[in-house]
C-alpha cells in the first residue's frame, strides 16, 4: 500500500484507527451478549444463595433484643452442649476421612491399575451409589445394622454374638453411613488423578531393579499424593456440613453441626444463633478450600468436575 | 495411554490387591442390592433373604394417595428443574466458553457456589428467603432452589462437551453470514447435543434426589417424596420405603446408562 492511499477521516485519523474503534465497539457488543446469557444463571444464584446468606450473617451479628452483640458467637465458647456439637462433628469427620482413605486409596489403585475395559465395569460400582439417593442408602444401612437388622440376626445366627450389637443409633452407624456415601468423593478424584501417573516411570523403576513394592512406595504413592489429597478435604469438608446420615442414624444421641443448625432455627426459631452456626460453618469450609487452594494450586479445584 | 501388561507385575501378585477391592466394591453396593430383593418381601419383619415373596409393598406404595401425591410433586418439580437448568446452565457455558470476559473466576465461583457451600446453610437461607418473598411451600420455590443445586452440574457437563468441540466451525458459520442464534442452533448444538442431554438428565435426577433443601421449603400439598421418606424413617422403618427404594435405584440406573449413551455419542 502506498503512503499516499492512507485516507483520513473527518477527525483526521488514519483509517486504521476508525477500524479499531470499530473492532472495539464490536468486541464490547460481543461482551455485553455473552454477558446477558450469562446473566439469568448468575442472578439466581446470586438471589437465592447469596442475598439470603448474607442476610443471615447480618442477623447474626444482633442478639434477641436487637443489639449489635458477639453473643451469638460467644456462646459457642460458654454453652457445653454447643463444644459437644462441635467435638462430635470433627470427630465423625475425622474417623469418616481415615475410613474413607483407608478404603478408597486400595479401591483406586486397583481401577487404576486394571486394564480399561475391566477398570470401566468395576467403576460402576462406585458412580450406581453415588447417584443412588443419599436418603436409599441410608435407609438401607438402617435395615441393615439396626438392633433386629441383618448383620445382628446373623452373627446371632451363627452364634458369634448372644446379645445385638448397638450399629445404628449411634456413632458406629453414623460413621459406617458416612463412609459409604462419602467413599466416592474420594475414589473418583483419587482415581482420576492416579490415571495421570505415567506407567513409564514405574517401568523405568523396575527396570532399574526396584521390587514392585518399592515401585509403588517410592514413585506411585508420591505422584498420587496431590489426588489423595484433594478427594480428603473434599470428603472431610462435606462431613462438616453432613445433615441427612446423623440426622437418621445418630439415634439423637450424635449431633452434629448441621443437625445443630436445623433445630436452633426449626424447632427454637433462633435465627441468629442458626446463623452464627452456619456463618462459621462456611468460614471453616471456605478456610479449608483456600488453604488446600494455596497449598496445592488450581489442580485443587478443578476435582469438583469429576462428578 | 493403554495399560494392558503394563509392568512386570502378575495378576497373580496382585490378588490381595483385587480382593482388597473387590470387598471395597461389596461395600459400595451391598446396600442397595440388599433393598433391591428386600422390597420383594412378603412378610412386613425385615428378614433377608425374605422367606416368602410378594409385590404386597410396591402395591402399598402405588395405592397410597400420599405416596403417589410426593411422588408426582417430585416427578413435576424435577421436569422443570431439568428444563431451567439445562437451558441456564448451556447459555452460562456458552459465554464461559467463549473466554471473553473478565472476572471469570467470580463468574465460575458464584455459578458453582452450591457445591462448596454447605448445602444445610443453602437450606436455612433458602427457606429464611421465601418466608419472606411467599415461596415457601410452592412448586416454583421447589425449582428455583434445585435450579441453583443443579446449575453447576449442567455448566460442567456442557462446559466439556464444548471444550472438545472447534467454535471456529461457529465463527465461519457466521462470516458466511448467519445470525448468532442460527450459527449456535444449526451447527453448535447438533454437535454437543449429547452433553446437553446428560446435563439435563443430572439436573433431573439431582432435584429427584435432593433432601435437605426441600427438607425446609417444600411441606403440605408440595411435599417432595424425598421429604416424605425423611419423616417416615425418623418414625419408623416401614418396608414401603424399601419399594420406593428400588424405584429410585432403578431410576438411578436407567438415567445413568442413558447419559452414558448420550456421553458416548459425543
Amino acid at each position: 500500500m502506498s503512503l499516499a492511499s492512507v485516507s483520513l477521516d473527518h477527525a483526521g485519523r488514519p483509517d486504521g484507527a476508525l477500524n479499531t474503534d470499530a473492532l472495539r465497539a464490536d468486541a464490547r457488543r460481543e461482551a455485553r451478549g455473552l454477558f446477558a446469557l450469562l446473566s439469568p444463571g448468575l442472578l439466581l444464584v446470586f438471589a437465592v444463595i447469596i442475598v439470603p446468606i448474607g442476610w443471615l450473617f447480618w442477623l447474626s451479628l444482633f442478639d434477641e433484643s436487637g443489639q449489635l452483640s458477639a453473643a451469638n458467637y460467644a456462646r459457642f465458647f460458654e454453652q457445653a452442649s454447643y463444644i459437644k456439637t462441635f467435638v462430635t462433628t470433627f470427630k465423625v469427620a475425622f474417623v469418616v476421612t481415615g475410613a474413607c482413605v483407608l478404603f478408597g486409596y486400595p479401591l483406586a489403585y486397583m481401577l487404576s491399575q486394571l486394564p480399561r475395559r475391566a477398570a470401566g465395569v468395576c467403576l460402576i460400582f462406585v458412580i450406581l451409589p453415588f447417584w443412588t439417593s443419599v436418603l436409599v442408602r441410608t435407609y438401607a444401612w438402617l435395615v441393615i445394622l439396626q438392633r433386629k437388622g441383618l448383620v445382628n440376626t446373623w452373627l446371632m445366627d451363627i452364634g458369634v454374638i448372644g446379645q445385638p450389637l448397638p450399629l445404628a443409633n449411634n456413632f458406629a452407624g453414623v460413621v459406617i453411613g458416612m463412609t459409604h456415601i462419602m467413599l466416592p468423593f474420594l475414589v473418583l478424584p483419587l482415581y482420576a488423578s492416579m490415571k495421570t501417573i505415567d506407567v513409564d516411570c514405574l517401568r523405568a523403576g523396575m527396570n532399574l531393579g526396584a521390587s514392585p513394592a518399592a515401585t509403588f512406595r517410592q514413585i506411585f504413592f508420591p505422584l498420587s499424593l496431590p489426588g489423595l489429597a484433594s478427594g480428603v478435604v473434599i470428603v472431610f469438608v462435606l462431613c462438616l456440613g453432613f445433615f441427612v446420615t446423623p440426622a437418621l442414624m445418630g439415634g439423637g444421641k450424635v449431633i452434629m453441626w448441621a443437625m445443630r443448625m436445623e433445630q436452633t432455627t426449626s424447632l427454637y426459631s433462633n435465627w441468629g444463633a442458626g446463623a452464627a452456626l452456619g456463618v462459621v460453618l462456611l468460614a471453616v469450609t471456605l478456610a479449608l478450600l483456600g488453604l488446600f487452594h494455596w497449598l496445592l494450586g488450581a489442580r485443587a479445584t478443578g476435582v469438583w468436575s469429576e462428578r | 495411554m493403554s495399560m494392558e501388561n503394563a509392568l512386570p507385575i502378575s495378576h497373580r501378585q496382585r490378588l490381595w490387591l483385587y480382593a482388597l477391592g473387590g470387598l471395597v466394591m461389596l461395600f459400595l453396593i451391598a446396600p442397595s442390592v440388599i433393598i433391591v430383593i428386600m422390597s420383594f418381601s412378603g412378610s412386613s419383619l425385615l428378614e433377608f433373604p425374605p422367606q416368602e415373596w410378594s409385590l404386597r409393598w410396591y402395591e402399598s406404595y402405588f395405592g397410597s394417595v400420599e405416596w403417589r401425591d410426593a411422588t408426582v410433586v417430585s416427578v413435576k418439580v424435577a421436569v422443570m428443574t431439568a428444563i431451567v437448568a439445562t437451558l441456564l446452565g448451556t447459555a452460562a457455558a456458552y459465554a464461559i466458553n467463549a473466554r471473553t470476559l473478565r472476572l471469570t473466576g467470580a463468574i465460575n465461583a458464584l455459578l458453582t457456589a452450591s457445591l462448596t457451600i454447605p448445602v444445610i446453610l443453602i437450606g436455612i437461607g433458602t427457606f429464611f428467603l421465601y418466608a419472606r418473598i411467599g415461596l415457601n411451600n410452592t412448586l416454583t420455590g421447589l425449582v428455583i432452589a434445585h435450579t441453583v443445586q443443579a446449575l453447576p452440574l449442567v455448566v460442567l457437563t456442557v462446559l466439556s462437551g464444548l471444550r472438545s468441540y472447534d467454535m471456529n466451525q461457529e465463527m465461519v458459520a457466521r462470516s458466511l453470514g448467519a445470525g448468532r442464534f442460527s450459527a449456535f442452533f444449526q451447527v453448535t448444538m447438533p454437535q454437543i447435543r449429547f452433553s446437553i442431554v446428560s446435563g439435563a438428565l443430572f439436573a433431573f435426577i439431582t432435584s429427584f434426589d435432593e433432601v435437605v433443601v426441600s427438607l425446609f421449603i417444600s411441606g403440605g400439598e408440595t411435599t417432595t417424596l424425598t421429604r416424605r421418606m425423611f419423616n417416615a424413617l425418623r418414625d419408623q422403618i416401614d418396608p414401603t420405603i424399601a419399594a420406593i427404594s428400588t424405584c429410585l435405584i432403578v431410576l438411578s440406573i436407567v438415567l445413568l446408562s442413558a447419559a452414558q449413551l448420550f456421553g458416548r455419542g459425543r
